[in-house]
């Protein structure tokens, strides 16, 4: 192989593939907020939705109070908020603009139009009858990104990492679709198992797509150590972590073995050790110990892989 | 409906006295333009619209934008795009051709010159101190011995036609000149738009550019190098041209690097890769010589890489265009193209110089403050048409201005008559009207030299102006040249 890819390609791409995955995943989590954060009384609190990415802080500096509107406007339009949608999708189409000379023009057209189209929304779009219309648009948009990119993008190491960049997204961000329903609801434990939780778990896996999947697996019932053990370790579910974590071990030996690159051990190793603490563990025991620490520690690891692809491929320094 | 039923696109369409580049001179209908305008006959005025109003959202979905700057912000911006092609027979074609040509000769024979022996200089043909003090001349390149004698690789001529009908050189751009990928990205818009209209009508193809500029840089690859790895190097996404940097690499499978992406260790230039360090044999650079290295030029420049001068000069890394190739392209030096290409090629200039008048010569000055308001007044130093003014459009208070300033620094300016650029029917607000244009035809030079049978043709969008650059509100047409 004698065209290498340059390292800010890598990183670029790599960044590109994170910031459409986690747009997905955001407009998933709103729309399950959506359906699940009412309470008795049907009323809404999104303050949990910035626990969740701990954003109460800088959401308190907008100097909003955190009504529904408010709060999705925080996460879809604003463009001050890094993290909201279109912050994210303005951030891929940058990286796409940067990759215009590697990817396809279709994949570039694409996120083109879908930022112009999110620049051309305000708050009226956000209003609460439209709100799980907008998540499905968002959602259908990331999806045709990923569709056009598989039947688009050239296979060569930019292919690997674009798909470094949205395994690593996604095992993210399902910990943190896990931690939504932890934040909500670990409730009272004589409410687990109550009607109004067992469709809060069913919201978790609806909004992951896997309520079908998780049905296959588990023709009856429906309880949270069967759910988080699904989300965390089932192989076949394509958004389980240890599903994301096998695809970014393949990806890299493959990167070794097909593109003859030297580099790649650490980030090797800190995927071997979160296997090690995956397949080691019960949802029983996790759950009994602590859901949320545990999700904390794999997102803890995530951000040490990130680091050492960083510093082995993206020209990080050692200190980064 | 029958072709008398509707409104035919042309049939209001009054050139007024200039130039028409679809009708010809004093509006008498140029024979080989016949078939194309009979084509556009046979498109309803309102289809033809709606056509161009999906050329544009085209365009937008594309991103097919530069960027404006102001004093306070950038604006991203789609270059207008006329949808009426402007059409150059294969007789004046022929004659572009040559003229390109000869030009670029001259140049690279001059620049050769004066980084050598100049005798150019010696032999009194050319102030000693319009080149040697120019801002553009590079002491640096002085003895250097570029490949093939070989500076501009790239240039682009900007010609207008006159009320006369003949072409002449408005400037050299020798430097960085951009625009080409607008020619083929138009080419190509036009043949989703109106496949109907370019049907059997016989377009030279300029799709091979890419092809052909690859070519023409692996040509210049240090000769120890079996398989030169090109690069593009460019400022980068913020850069007005990013478009076109993008546009070159992917035409060419290069990659399209920033300064960031290079390193040079002992004399030879790398690219950062997933892989280490690759070495880089040709640098196609779309950066001014000031930013190429901070150790030589401009040491704020983070767009170039530290050492890359060494390594030209070791001969171990080509750059296109050569570095120093600002002094050809100067608008003082073009005054004295004419001489020039005499001198070098013993030839007369195929394609004429707009007649200049030199402000840092008394006899210049003089003549240029006594018809202030016949001329358009130039500064040498600026391009984009920044700074111009244009006597007989200009108001008593700008001539004044104008006339301070050419007696404060009147080396800075030339000045020319106003031409009477000719025209293109244009799609505007109001029906088809009469819009200047200009043409800007590239040529590629590696061991010989190509033309693309084409060229940006640049159209003035405000009603009478002739100031054709995208900051000022031009536009872009599809250039047809015909076989």
């Amino acid at each position: 192989m004698n065209n290498h890819l340059l390292s800010r390609y890598a990183e670029a791409v790599y960044w590109l593939a994170r910031y459409v995955e986690r747009t997905e995943n955001l407009a998933r989590v709103l729309d399950v907020n959506e359906t699940f954060s009412r309470d008795s009384r049907g009323n809404q609190n999104w303050q949990m939705i910035l626990q969740l990415y701990r954003d109460e802080e800088r959401f308190a500096e907008t100097g909003m109070d955190a009504s529904a509107d408010n709060v999705l406007y925080f996460y879809v339009l604003d463009p001050n908020n890094p993290s909201s949608i279109i912050s994210s999708i303005g951030m891929a189409r940058e990286n796409a603009r940067t990759l215009r000379p590697l990817i396809s023009t279709e994949m570039w057209i694409q996120l083109n139009i879908l930022y112009n189209h999110l620049r051309a929304m305000t708050r009226a779009n956000l209003a609460a009858p439209r709100i799980a219309r907008l998540c499905s648009f968002i959602k259908e948009a990331c999806q045709t990104h990923t569709g056009i990119t598989e039947g688009t993008f050239y296979r060569d190491e930019g292919w690997y990492f674009y798909q470094l960049g949205r395994w690593v997204e996604r095992a993210d961000q399902t910990t943190r679709l896990l931690d939504v329903k932890y934040h909500l609801l670990l409730p009272s434990p004589q409410a687990v198992g109550s009607p109004l939780d067992v469709s809060q778990w069913n919201s978790v896996l609806r909004s992951a797509a896997g309520y079908h999947a998780f049905r296959r697996v588990h023709p009856r019932g429906m309880s949270p150590t069967g759910v988080a053990g699904f989300l965390l370790f089932h192989k076949r579910f394509p958004r389980s972590v240890l599903a994301c974590i096998e695809e970014l071990e393949e990806l890299l030996h493959e990167l070794k073995s097909t593109y003859g690159l030297k580099r790649g051990v650490g980030a090797l190793e800190q995927l071997d050790g979160l296997r090690g603490g995956l397949v080691n563990q019960t949802a029983e025991a996790i759950v009994k110990t602590g859901l949320h620490e545990f999700l904390d520690w794999i997102q803890c690891s995530l951000i040490n892989v990130h680091g050492e692809l960083g510093r082995d491929f993206f020209g990080y320094d050692e200190t980064q | 409906m029958t072709e008398t039923e509707h409104v035919r696109l042309l049939d209001s369409y009054d050139p007024n006295d200039f130039y028409c580049e679809m009708l010809g001179k004093n509006a008498s209908v140029a024979p080989h333009t016949k078939p194309v305008r009979y084509k556009l006959g046979q498109i309803p005025v309102n289809e033809f619209r709606d056509r161009a109003h999906d050329a544009e959202l085209e365009l937008y979905n594309f991103g097919i934008t530069f960027t404006v700057y102001t004093q306070k912000e950038a604006i991203d911006r789609i270059l207008p795009f006329d949808v009426i092609p402007r059409v150059i027979s294969a007789q004046d074609w022929d004659f572009i051709e040559r003229g390109v040509t000869q030009r670029v000769t001259a140049l690279n024979c001059f620049l050769w010159d004066i980084y050598h022996d100049q005798k150019i200089l010696k032999d009194g043909i050319i102030p000693k101190e319009l080149v040697l003090g120019n801002p553009g001349y590079r002491p640096e390149m002085e003895g250097l011995d570029v490949a093939h004698k070989n500076y501009v690789h790239i240039n682009g001529t900007d010609l207008v036609r006159g009320g006369d009908g003949k072409f002449y050189v408005l400037e050299d751009n020798a430097r960085s000149p951009s625009g080409v990928s607008y020619v083929v990205e138009n080419r190509h818009l036009m043949q989703r738009i109106f496949p109907d209209l370019m049907s059997d009508i016989g377009i030279r193809s300029v799709s091979n550019y890419g092809q052909k500029l690859h070519e023409a840089l692996t040509e210049m690859a240090p000769e120890s190098v079996l398989d030169p790895q090109v690069v593009l190097l460019s400022p980068g996404t913020y850069n007005s041209a990013y478009f076109e940097h993008i546009f070159l690499a992917r035409e060419m499978g290069v990659p399209l690097v920033e300064g960031r992406d290079l390193v040079v260790e002992n004399d030879r230039v790398f690219m950062k890769t997933v892989n280490g360090l690759r070495p880089v044999d040709v640098i196609y650079r779309r950066i001014n010589d000031d930013f190429l290295d901070p150790a030589v030029f401009n040491p704020e420049s983070t767009l170039g890489a530290a050492g890359l001068m060494g390594a030209y000069r070791k001969g171990n890394v080509a750059l296109a265009n050569a570095v120093g190739t600002g002094v050809a392209d100067d608008k003082a030096v073009y005054a004295y193209m004419p001489r020039i290409i005499k001198y070098y090629l013993d030839e007369d200039q195929i394609i004429d110089n707009v007649e200049t008048h030199i402000c840092r010569e008394k006899e210049g000055l003089d003549y240029t403050l006594a018809n202030l308001d016949k001329l358009v007044v130039k500064p040498v130093g600026e391009a984009g048409g920044y700074g111009i003014t244009i006597g007989p459009r200009a108001s008593a208070e700008a001539l004044e201005a104008c006339r301070k300033e050419l007696l404060e620094d009147p080396a800075n300016y030339i000045s020319q008559p106003m031409i009477n650029l000719s025209v293109c029917p244009t799609l505007v607000d109001e029906g088809i009207e009469p819009r200047h244009v200009d043409l800007r035809p590239f040529a590629v030079t590696g061991k010989s030299t190509w033309v693309l049978p084409g060229g940006l043709s640049r159209v003035a969008l405000t009603k009478g102006s002739i100031v054709v650059n995208s900051s000022q509100g031009g536009g872009s047409k599809d250039t047809w040249v015909l076989e």
